[in-house]
Parts: structure tokens; C-alpha cells; sequence
């Protein structure tokens, strides 16, 4: 890793206030994927503004239908969530797959959303969600907010404080790992929200990042169950190839996990 | 360089280190505590696993500095002056182990995992929970059966003392 | 057998440092003024060295040096060598191509050394590394074995035209044709053996010590033969005469074969110490890993079975590419060569056999021996073809593996090999019975209802281990001999040190080495101390691969037993005034047979050293050493049996069981040896199922360069084994040992692709099987 300053934020002002001093400083959660992609030499911030210990950051809160996830909540408590999982057992179940137990222990939503790697599994459950993400100047919606590989509609110095949604009637994630890096090489996130919307997000295929699928919302629309998605068409030309996975195998798995999802909500 | 300051092993330390340095960077070479290994550069090996504020962590990906002023265990504090922890005697007595070298974070994850589920482990869990670290020697059939081995001890001491 | 001796699952001594973050692995070790060691490598697969500047990269914080390969060649610093001469079938050696520490001249795969940086701090060297200014002439790379034989390909070293390293045969080419011409049916198969990297989990490192006082080295390194290390450091590589270079192999974190070999950096950490003047450390990080140890496999190879209208094998014709990689690493001629082609009779009377194999320079990290070393590749090529004969044939596997097996020993193969015990079809009957063979089509029936394809295998495997006997090998090309050495001292208060040239690096020699002499002499083994992995502490080995340990190296301590314990007895004797020949050994006490006569082993110890009353003439002391050269190879062999179900929508393969039925002769500990078979196993599943090395083939970039891409083995792709052993004693050593350290890795890899092709039913498979391949030979099949 290359040299860095680091420095601990005790309030969100704080943090701003920091970072603001630095010549390309970057905000740090839990660092499962910046530390990690530092020790690569592959980012090289001059500083680092670490967000992890912000009460106001962390925990949940569930009113009624309504979700509140605090920014630098991690994926363990995320997952094993009580009040979380009575309203949407599918965020904690997608939570419990994400990385592994240690990476769980650290890594939070906030810092996966804002990183918004194209095969993470958050930015599919936000999207599916219709999810807002909550910062430090503004609502945006995750529709807005997901704007590219690795890119997000936050300017420089915002920072995500909360990712909130209203729990939907029915939901699931499906994940088909990667057989090395155990990320997703294709994950569908299905959700039947309470004013009858349905919407089928996919991660880890599409060339652009986190999609949504119109074939497959239209198709649960009128029909949710897995027998409703035999006829739909997932189109290869836009969807990621590497040595791991063809496009047209990652078209077959985006259908393959919907339907899996659908059958699990 | 700053200097860092933490508990490790239940004794108050601190060291000068650059901000770049990683957790387990320091335990190896600040504190000499080389029980702690380096097996790969991407996260996903385990070898470095210890336990932080309770929880098991991944110290390779771990700034020393974000560790300041927290509670670190490594394999070297785990059985905290006894001869072994429950779960470094079942290693022992199921042969969990060859070349040794991802044995700690091994036994630091089973704690973990032994900490969260308790005497309910059963074998498809406890491959699932071994996601995060990679043996090359053991094919893990060894592991397993001292994870859940040490579980049902564990458990039924937890359930003796209730 | 008593609680700690010979057949005992005896609990490792060894475990407790492990378990307590006491293991002492070289990347622990610490000197004085120790600095850190960067290397700076070639980022492209083939190129011409125009210029290195070290200017700046030498003006950066904390660096004390930096340096280069023209400095280390005016050192007389040596070319790596290949340890194993073959020779083409035109009776021409191979050709092989020099190999430089730190190239000068020519790059020739992505990860070859170029320099290296000396620094404070391992982040210093990596900072001043990338200052290092290396001008490329960026060459054309082929990275493809059977490519790179093809006219107009890149040439990369000026020995070996065409990239052609030599073209081998074996076996009798006009009978085996004939066999073929006159056959009731031929089956016909291409293989790929896909190439794998060996992936011990402690990374390599080195500590290169220079004492300037003393003009006297020292290297700790993760090595699995320390004492080869230094001998080829001394006689090849010019870096110190044995007596001034000490090499320590500590703690090792497993090795499968990637740490026999003496590399690059080992040679150079010593060079940069004396140029320096401090203690220089280096330790792989993975990726380095990847792309400079040794990799594994990579054949392509075509198959000819001829089979008589009975169905019995008369002819085997195998054709051969083996991709050796940029430079010929120590062992690489041998394992394509005599570790593999001698191997093709497999379990089988087979009367005609010939294989041509022609090995090839590409753009890629040498090829060496890796766990199984040519057996893998051998059993994958054989068990491969039974299956599809069986297949074609419209026989069961299983009958057609029994018609064609070897039933009396010894049996000469028509490929050298002398198999002298082995009783196959026990095997055979154990692992079917273990894995239901018979209940199998029920199973796929109701796998079938809940949309699950599901398919079973098997594989027949023998193995050649502890290669012997040096004379033999030496004929065939060997560089050194293969016998192994011990020394048991016993002390003054009767405890025992057994110094072996074996060195364990997982194997748990300290153990079962100590349990041979808890068995011999009746002491606990908590009173003996195995002591290897240190050239200033054991005069001699030929350390530990190909699953010798047990074979030769505790043969070697049988000997040296045998020779403490004859001079034991006539110190008892002549104490006890009894006759030498009436002296027996029993739980640590040397009886007058028939008495009640007796002296605790401890006595008669301290009796050697006080040296007050022995026999006349006898020398005080009572320590032994000796060397043994085995007789013959041994012949480990056994039966696998793996049942998958295939999700047809995903490809994915779940391994429903696992079953290994296996031959390994006597046994000293056997919860040691199942755990050999567990990683062994695991190993030829990930082949099977997980791992590839890839390279790009237009540039020679590797892509699998970590555990992101590389896919390794975790516990969830695994299942639970189920294991037997139905033994047979190796008649030629003393203990009857076979060797089992291997087995699981090349046994497991056909066992579970014929297992995936029944469930699919389309054989043309590849390993390995990713969920993708497998839902795309499903499709094909459909």
C-alpha cells in the first residue's frame, strides 16, 4: 500500500471537516473493499477518514413498514437483525451471503452502496427496494443513485448516513457465486412492493453494474410465481464475459436465480 | 508514523507505526506475535483472522491505526494462560491440522463461529461458516469434525453451567 | 502395536505449537538489522532487456541497494539447472535454455526477475521497486504447448528451435501398433490435463545471512529438502562451498511439491546480503506466488486403446504434449518423462505399450512436479479411457477395470516398471461396496424426479512412490541419488534424537517417525525428538516429495535402529552376563529372554557414556547412523468412487459422496494417513472441479493470478470422505510401507469427471468441470 494519513471522525461535521483538508482523501467504512483494493496499490488516497466509529451511523430502526439502516451498520448485524428480519428477511439473508463471516464483521452498507462494485449484492437489493439513500445533504433515490461501474450520483465530500425503504409484501434474493472470488457472478433481487410494484434488480452481470429487468418485472407483474418467467428473454449483448462466465451463461443465470428468487419470496 | 495503541491478548500495548501499516503487520512485527499469517493479498484465505472487540476479523485488511483503542485476541492469547482452549484440544484430537500455517485463523473462526451458533452446529453450517479461510493440506474433513467436536463440548459446558 | 507405536492414530506431537501461534515458519524469523526485499518483475511474457535504471528507485527513502543481473553474473553467480537429463529419442540431450537468477538479456514470463530492492521497510523496497526503470523491447509470447511447436511461433531460447525441449519415447511403437491394427475395437480420446498452481498456503520465503567475519552464509527458506538446497547452491549456483552455507528449513507451510525446487530468490537474498552487508528477508505475497512457483500438469495428450473382441486392453498408444514452461526447473524433464509414462500400465495387463512425449519451452512460469507429479496425469489419461471404452463397449466400468487387471506379482509392465504386491479388485470390491454401487440407479432415478442428473464414476490408480534405486534412476538421467539418511543418538538419560534428511512440512514426521522408535525400544514418545530441516544439524537427506518419507526415509531410521540396537544388546549382555543372543527389547527394557533378568533402557544408556564397564574393545557412545537405498519403487494403488448430482439449469456439480479404497502397505499412524487422503482428495477435486491456471494466450498476462480468479477448494465444495484401506506390505522395505501422501490427488480427478459425464451423457468434458462448461456440454448434449 502506498503512504496514507489516517483519521478518526467523530460526527458526521467532523468527517467532513477532515476530509475537506485533504488533497485526495477518501471517507473509509470498514475498508473490506478500499483496504483491499490499497494494499493492491490499485488506490492510493492521500488520507483516509474513517467513519466507523459515528454513533449516529449505525443501527436499525424499523417503524411500521418502514426501514432505516444507518450507513456504517455492518453486514453481521444487518443479517441478524430481529425487528429486520420479522418486516424484509430478504435484506438480512442477502446481507448473510455477502463476503464471509469476518468480512461481515466489518464491512457495512454504506461503504458497499457508495462503492457500488458491479458484482456486490447491496446495490440489487436497493434498487429492487426502490430504496433512498440518505446523506449528509440530501435524499436520493437508488434509481438516481447508481450511476455506473463503480460510479454513484454522490459529489465530492457527501456522505451516505442511512439507506431507508419500506419493507415490501414479498422479496428475495437469489446469488449464483463466482467459483473463485465468491462474488456475485449473477444475483437477481425480487420484490413485490405494498402498492402492487414489482421490481427484479440484477447484479454481478450487467456490463453497466446494478440493472433493473423489464421482461422479468412485466412478467411477475401479472403473474408472480417462477412458472411466469419461462418466457422471458434476457438479452446477452449487454451483460458481462470473463473467463468465468460467458454472457450468454450469465443471460441463462439471470433467469435461472430470478426464478429461484420468485420460488423463495 | 503514529503511535498506536490497543489491547491485545488482555495487556495494554502501543507502537509506533505508519498509518499504512496493517493490523496484522503489527502484531507480527511490532508485538512479535507471529502466530498470526499472511496467506493471501485479496481477503479471502483467513489465515489472519483474529478477533476484534469480540467479533472475528480479517487483520490483513485491517489498518493498525482503525484497531487503535480496540480489544484484539489472537491465537496466542486464546487459551489465556491455560494449556489449550477447548477448541485448540479438539484440533488436536481430530487431527484438524498438518502444515499449521492456516491453523490460527482456523481456530479463531471456529471460536467465532462456536460463539454465535453454540452446540446447534451442524456439518453443511460449518462448511458454509469456513467460507472465509482456505487449508490446502486437510480437504477440511478434519475441520469440520473438530469444529462440531468442540461445539458439542463447548455447548454442553454452556449448558452444564446454566 | 502399543498405544504410541506402530499403527496407533497417536495424537501429533508437533500440534501444539501450531495451534498456539508457536510455529516457527521463515517469514517469523527475525535478526538483528534484518531489511526487507522487494523484487522488481518483468510485467511483460517475452522481451528484450534494453536498459535498467536504478538511479532513482536507489535515491528513495530507506533503500540500501538495489541491484541487478549483470552484477550478479560478474559475481559467478550460476545458471539454474535441470537436475534430470533426457535424452531424444535420436539420442541428442535436451535442449535447454539458460535460466539466470535475475535476467539481463531476455525476459520470458510475466513474473521474471529483473532486480532487487533492499530496504527498512518492506513498504520502502515496494516504493523504490517501482522506481526501477526497465526498458522493454516487447517480444511476441506464446503461452500454449501444442502452439508453440508450430512453425512461425516466437523462439524463445536460441537452444531450443522450434521451442522444442526433447521428443521422448518409451515402450515398443511397432507392437503396440500392430495391436491396434488387429484390434476388435479402438477407443479414442484427447485429453488436456489442465495446468494448476500448487498453492501451499504459507507463501515462499527466504532470510539470506551473510556473516563477513566468517565469509560464512546462512539461508532459512520454505523448502522441503534443505540439504538438496545446499548442495545445489554449492555445486551449481556458485553462491558459497557447502561448509560455509548453512540452509535451515524451518516451519514449512506445506510444500506439494512447488518448494523442492531452489529458486531465483534464494540465491539472490544470499548474493544481496554479502553486496549489501544486512541480513536480506523476501516473502511472496500470493500474487508472486502465482506467477512464479512452480506450476503443475499442462499435457495434451491423444489416447489409442486397442481391446480384443473379449475385452481385454492389448495396446496402449499415448502422444504427449508437455508445456515445461519459460526455463526447465530442477525436476521438470523427469515428471512428463519416467514419473509419468512408466505409469501407463496402470492397474493393467496390458501386453503392448508406447508413449512419445515432446516437451515445450512457452511464455509461461516453469512446470514442475506438483503433488502426484505424472501420476496424476498418467491415471487421468487411463481412467479416462476405461470409462469411455466401458461406455462404448456397453460394458459396466467396473467389469471391464476387473477383466484387464494384474493379478499375480511380481508383474513387469512393458514401461519399466516392476509392480511387486497389490491386490486390486479388494480395492475395487471395498469402494463399491462403501458407495452402494449396486443402489445407484434407484438414486438417480429419484434425483432424476426432483429435475437433479446425477452420475457416478470410478478410477483405478496406481502410483510409483520413494523412487529408487539411485543406480536405476541415475541410469535413466537423475542428477542425484534418491536414498535418505538417519542418524539416532541416544542420550546419556536414555532420551533419543532421530536426525532424518526427510523434513516435514505437514506430514507429521515428528510423530510417526517417533512412533517407529516408541515401537522398537518400547519408550514413550514424548522421550524422543525428531530433529530435520537443518543442514548444520543432519549431515545429509534427500528430503521429502513423491511420498518417501515413509518408504526411504524411515527405512533409513529402521537401519540405524537396527545398528543402536545390536550394540545396546551386547552392552545389556555383557552388564547382565547373559549371551548377546538371548537379549530381547521390551517397553523400554532390555530382557534376558526367559528371566526375569532386565535393564531399563536408560541403564544400559548411561552405561555407553560412562564407558566404566563395557565389552572389551567397545567404543563408548551409543549413536548410529545410516543411509538406505531402496530396492524397488513402491507401488501404492487403490479405487475411488465419486457420486455427484449435476443442477442442469446452473451446471452446477454437488459431490453427493466420496469414496477411497486404498492399498498403501503397512501403516504407522492411520488418522495421519486418512488426513494425507483427505488433502490429497481435495487437491484432485479442485483439479476436476475448481482450478485453472490461465493465461492470456495473446499476451501472456496471467489472468488467474489470485484467490479472485484462481478458483481454490473451500470446505463448502467439499464433502465428508469415506475412506478404507485394504493393505498389502510392500516387500521390498522393512516396515512394508507404500506411501500415501499422494494418492487422493491422483486418484480423484477421473473419478469425479467420469462421474459428472455419466450424469450428463456427454464425455467431452474438460477439466475443469465449471458450472459453465457443464451447462454448456448439457446443452450440447440436449
Amino acid at each position: 500500500m502506498y503512504a496514507t494519513n489516517y483519521h478518526r471522525a467523530s460526527s458526521v461535521q467532523d468527517a467532513v471537516k477532515l476530509k475537506s483538508g485533504t488533497e485526495e482523501g477518501k471517507y473509509l467504512s470498514g475498508g473490506m473493499t478500499l483496504i483491499a483494493t490499497m494494499k493492491q496499490r490499485l488506490a492510493s488516497p492521500s488520507d483516509l477518514v474513517d467513519l466507523r466509529h459515528i454513533p449516529d451511523l449505525k443501527g436499525i430502526s424499523v417503524n411500521g413498514r418502514s426501514v432505516r439502516i444507518g450507513a456504517a451498520t455492518t453486514h453481521y448485524d444487518v443479517a441478524s437483525s430481529v425487528e429486520l428480519k420479522a418486516v424484509c428477511p430478504a435484506i438480512c439473508d442477502l446481507a448473510h451471503h455477502i463476503g464471509d463471516p469476518h468480512v461481515r464483521h466489518m464491512g457495512t452498507i454504506g461503504g458497499s452502496v457508495a462503492n457500488n462494485d458491479p458484482a456486490a449484492d447491496y446495490p440489487a437489493a436497493l434498487l429492487a427496494l426502490d430504496a433512498v439513500v440518505v446523506t449528509n445533504a440530501r435524499e436520493i433515490k437508488a434509481g438516481d443513485f447508481f450511476t455506473g461501474l463503480f460510479e454513484t450520483a454522490l459529489e465530492e465530500g457527501e456522505i451516505i448516513v442511512a439507506v431507508t425503504f419500506d419493507a415490501p409484501e414479498k422479496a428475495a434474493y437469489a446469488k449464483f457465486r463466482n467459483p473463485a472470488s465468491r462474488y456475485a457472478m449473477t444475483g437477481v433481487f425480487v420484490a413485490r412492493r405494498g402498492n402492487g410494484e414489482v421490481r427484479a434488480a440484477v447484479t454481478g452481470a450487467g456490463a453497466d453494474g446494478v440493472f433493473r429487468h423489464d421482461g422479468i418485472e412485466a412478467a411477475l407483474a401479472t403473474n408472480w410465481s417462477a412458472d411466469a418467467l419461462a418466457g422471458v428473454t434476457v438479452d446477452a449483448s449487454d451483460l458481462l464475459s470473463d473467463i468465468h462466465a460467458s454472457s450468454e451463461y450469465r443471460a441463462n443465470l439471470v433467469k435461472v436465480m430470478a426464478k429461484r428468487a420468485v420460488a423463495a419470496a | 508514523m503514529a503511535k498506536v495503541k490497543m489491547t491485545v491478548n488482555g495487556r495494554q500495548v502501543g507502537s509506533e507505526c505508519e498509518d499504512r501499516t496493517l493490523l496484522v503487520h503489527f502484531l507480527r512485527e511490532n508485538l512479535a506475535l507471529t502466530g498470526t499469517h499472511v496467506g493471501c493479498d485479496t481477503t479471502q484465505c483467513g489465515a489472519c483472522v483474529v478477533h476484534m472487540d469480540g467479533r472475528s476479523v480479517k487483520s490483513c485488511t485491517i489498518l493498525a491505526a482503525q484497531a487503535a483503542g480496540s480489544t484484539i485476541t489472537t491465537i496466542e492469547g486464546l487459551a489465556g494462560g491455560g494449556d489449550l482452549h477447548p477448541v485448540q484440544a479438539a484440533f488436536k484430537a481430530n487431527h484438524g491440522l498438518q502444515c499449521g500455517f492456516c491453523t490460527p485463523g482456523m481456530v479463531m473462526t471456529a471460536v467465532d463461529m462456536i460463539r454465535r451458533h453454540g452446540a446447534n452446529l451442524d456439518e453443511a453450517t460449518v462448511r458454509a461458516e469456513l467460507d472465509g479461510n482456505i487449508c490446502r493440506c486437510t480437504g477440511y474433513h478434519n475441520i469440520v469434525k473438530s469444529i462440531l467436536a468442540a461445539a458439542a463440548e463447548m455447548g454442553g459446558v454452556q449448558q452444564a453451567a446454566e | 502395536m502399543g498405544v504410541e507405536g506402530i499403527g496407533a492414530s497417536v495424537a501429533r506431537k508437533e500440534d501444539k505449537r501450531f495451534l498456539t501461534g508457536k510455529g516457527r515458519y521463515t517469514d517469523d524469523m527475525s535478526v538483528p538489522g534484518m531489511k526487507y526485499a522487494f523484487f522488481v518483475r518483468s510485467p511483460h511474457a517475452h522481451a528484450k532487456i534494453k536498459s535498467i535504471d536504478i538511479s532513482a528507485a536507489s535515491a528513495m527513502p530507506g533503500v540500501i541497494g538495489v541491484l541487478e543481473g549483470k552484477q550478479l553474473q560478474a559475481d559467478g553467480i550460476g545458471n539454474l539447472i535441470c537436475g534430470w537429463m533426457i535424452h531424444s529419442k535420436d539420442g541428442s540431450p535436451m535442449n535447454m535454455g539458460a535460466w539466470r537468477p535475475l535476467a539481463h538479456d531476455t525476459v520470458r514470463y510475466v513474473g521474471d526477475g529483473v532486480a532487487i530492492v533492499v530496504a527498512d521497510s518492506l513498504g520502502e523496497a515496494r516504493d523504490a521497486a517501482e522506481a526501477v526503470v526497465v526498458d522493454y523491447d516487447v517480444l511476441p509470447a506464446v503461452t500454449e504447448a501444442v502452439k508453440a511447436l508450430e512453425a512461425g511461433q516466437p523462439q524463445i531460447h536460441p537452444e531450443a528451435a522450434n521451442n522444442l525441449i526433447f521428443d521422448w519415447q518409451i515402450g515398443d511403437g511397432g507392437a503396440t501398433d500392430k495391436a491396434i491394427a488387429e484390434a476388435a475395437h479402438v477407443t479414442e480420446i484427447k485429453l488436456h490435463n489442465n495446468r494448476l498452481a500448487p498453492n501451499p498456503m504459507e507463501p515462499r520465503a527466504t532470510l539470506g545471512i551473510y556473516d563477513s567475519a566468517e565469509d560464512h552464509y546462512t539461508c532459512y527458506t520454505t523448502s522441503q529438502n534443505p540439504h538438496v538446497a545446499r548442495l545445489v547452491m554449492s555445486a551449481f549456483y556458485n553462491v558459497a562451498p557447502e561448509n560455509k552455507l548453512r540452509v535451515i528449513a524451518p516451519d514449512v507451510g506445506g510444500g506439494f511439491g512447488s518448494k523442492i525446487y531452489i529458486y531465483p530468490e534464494e540465491i539472490v537474498c544470499l548474493w544481496a546480503s554479502k553486496k549489501t552487508g544486512v541480513p536480506v528477508k523476501w516473502t511472496s505475497d500470493r500474487t508472486e506466488a502465482f506467477l512464479t512457483d512452480a506450476h503443475g500438469r499442462d499435457h495434451v495428450s491423444t489416447v489409442k486403446m486397442a481391446f480384443d473382441k473379449d475385452n481385454r486392453v492389448t495396446g496402449l498408444k499415448v502422444d504427449t504434449i508437455a508445456n515445461l514452461g519459460a526455463y526447465m526447473s530442477l525436476f521438470s524433464s523427469a515428471v512428463p518423462t519416467y514419473l509419468y509414462a512408466t505409469l501407463l500400465s496402470g492397474q493393467y495387463a496390458i501386453p503392448a505399450i508406447h508413449a512419445n512425449v515432446r516437451t515445450v519451452y512457452t511464455n509461461t512460469v516453469p512446470v514442475d512436479a506438483y503433488r502426484g507429479a505424472g501420476r496424476p496425469e498418467a491415471t487421468y489419461l487411463l481412467e479416462r479411457t476405461m470409462e469411455t471404452a466401458a461406455r462404448e463397449l456397453g460394458i459396466s466400468p467396473a467389469e471391464l477395470r476387473r477383466k484387464n487387471f494384474i493379478r499375480s506379482f511380481p508383474h513387469q509392465t512393458p514401461v519399466i516398471m516392476n509392480y511387486d504386491a497389490g491386490d486390486y479388485e479388494a480395492s475395487l470390491e471395498a469402494a463399491m461396496a462403501t458407495a452402494d454401487w449396486n443402489g445407484f440407479a434407484a438414486r438417480k432415478a429419484e434425483a432424476a424426479r426432483r429435475g437433479m442428473k446425477r452420475g457416478i464414476g470410478m478410477s483405478c490408480y496406481i502410483e510409483a512412490c520413494g523412487i529408487a534405486p539411485s543406480a536405476a534412476v541415475g541410469s535413466l538421467g537423475a542428477g542425484v541419488g534418491l536414498w535418505e539418511s538417519a542418524e539416532v543418538r541416544v542420550n546419556a538419560v536414555g532420551t533419543i534424537e532421530v536426525m532424518t534428511g526427510s523434513h516435514s512440512h505437514g506430514q507429521g514426521h515428528e510423530t510417526t517417525f517417533a512412533q517407529l522408535i516408541a515401537d522398537r525400544l518400547g519408550v514413550p514418545i514424548d522421550s524422543v525428538n525428531i530433529v530435520h530441516g537443518d543442514t548444520d544439524k543432519v549431515q545429509m537427506g534427500m528430503g521429502t516429495y513423491g511420498s518417501r518419507s515413509g518408504a526411504v526415509g524411515m527405512s533409513a531410521v529402521v537401519k540405524a535402529l537396527d545398528k543402536v540396537e545390536a550394540k545396546a544388546k551386547k552392552i545389556a549382555a555383557h552388564l547382565m552376563e547373559a549371551d548377546e543372543s538371548d537379549i530381547v527389547i521390551e517397553n523400554g527394557e532390555l530382557k534376558v529372554a526367559g528371566t526375569d533378568k532386565a535393564l531399563p533402557w536408560f541403564q544400559v544408556a548411561l552405561a555407553a557414556y560412562t564407558a566404566h564397564n563395557l565389552p572389551a574393545g567397545m567404543e563408548p557412545g551409543l549413536k548410529e547412523g545410516a543411509f538406505y537405498d531402496p530396492s524397488n519403487f513402491t507401488f501404492p494403488a487403490g479405487c475411488y468412487i465419486c457420486e455427484v448430482e449435476v443442477d442442469p439449469e446452473t451446471g452446477t456439480t454437488e459431490i453427493i459422496q466420496f469414496v477411497a479404497a486404498d492399498d498403501f502397505g503397512n501403516i504407522i499412524n492411520p488418522m495421519i494417513v486418512e488426513g494425507q487422503v483427505h488433502g490429497g482428495i481435495a487437491q484432485g477435486i479442485g483439479q476436476a472441479l475448481l482450478e485453472n491456471v490461465h493465461y492470456d494466450p495473446q499476451n501472456g498476462q496471467l489472468i488467474t493470478a489470485s484467490y479472485m480468479d484462481y478458483a481454490m477448494p473451500r470446505a463448502d465444495n467439499l464433502p465428508s470422505f469415506k475412506l478404507s484401506h485394504q493393505n498389502t506390505p510392500c516387500p521390498s522395505n522393512p516396515l512394508g510401507i507404500k506411501g500415501c501422501g499422494e494418492a487422493g490427488a491422483i486418484g480423484s480427478p477421473p473419478a469425479l469427471i467420469n462421474a459428472i459425464t455419466d450424469a450428463i451423457g456427454n464425455n467431452s468434458l474438460t477439466m475443469p468441470a465449471t458450472p459453465q462448461k457443464v451447462w454448456s456440454a448439457i446443452n450440447a448434449a440436449n
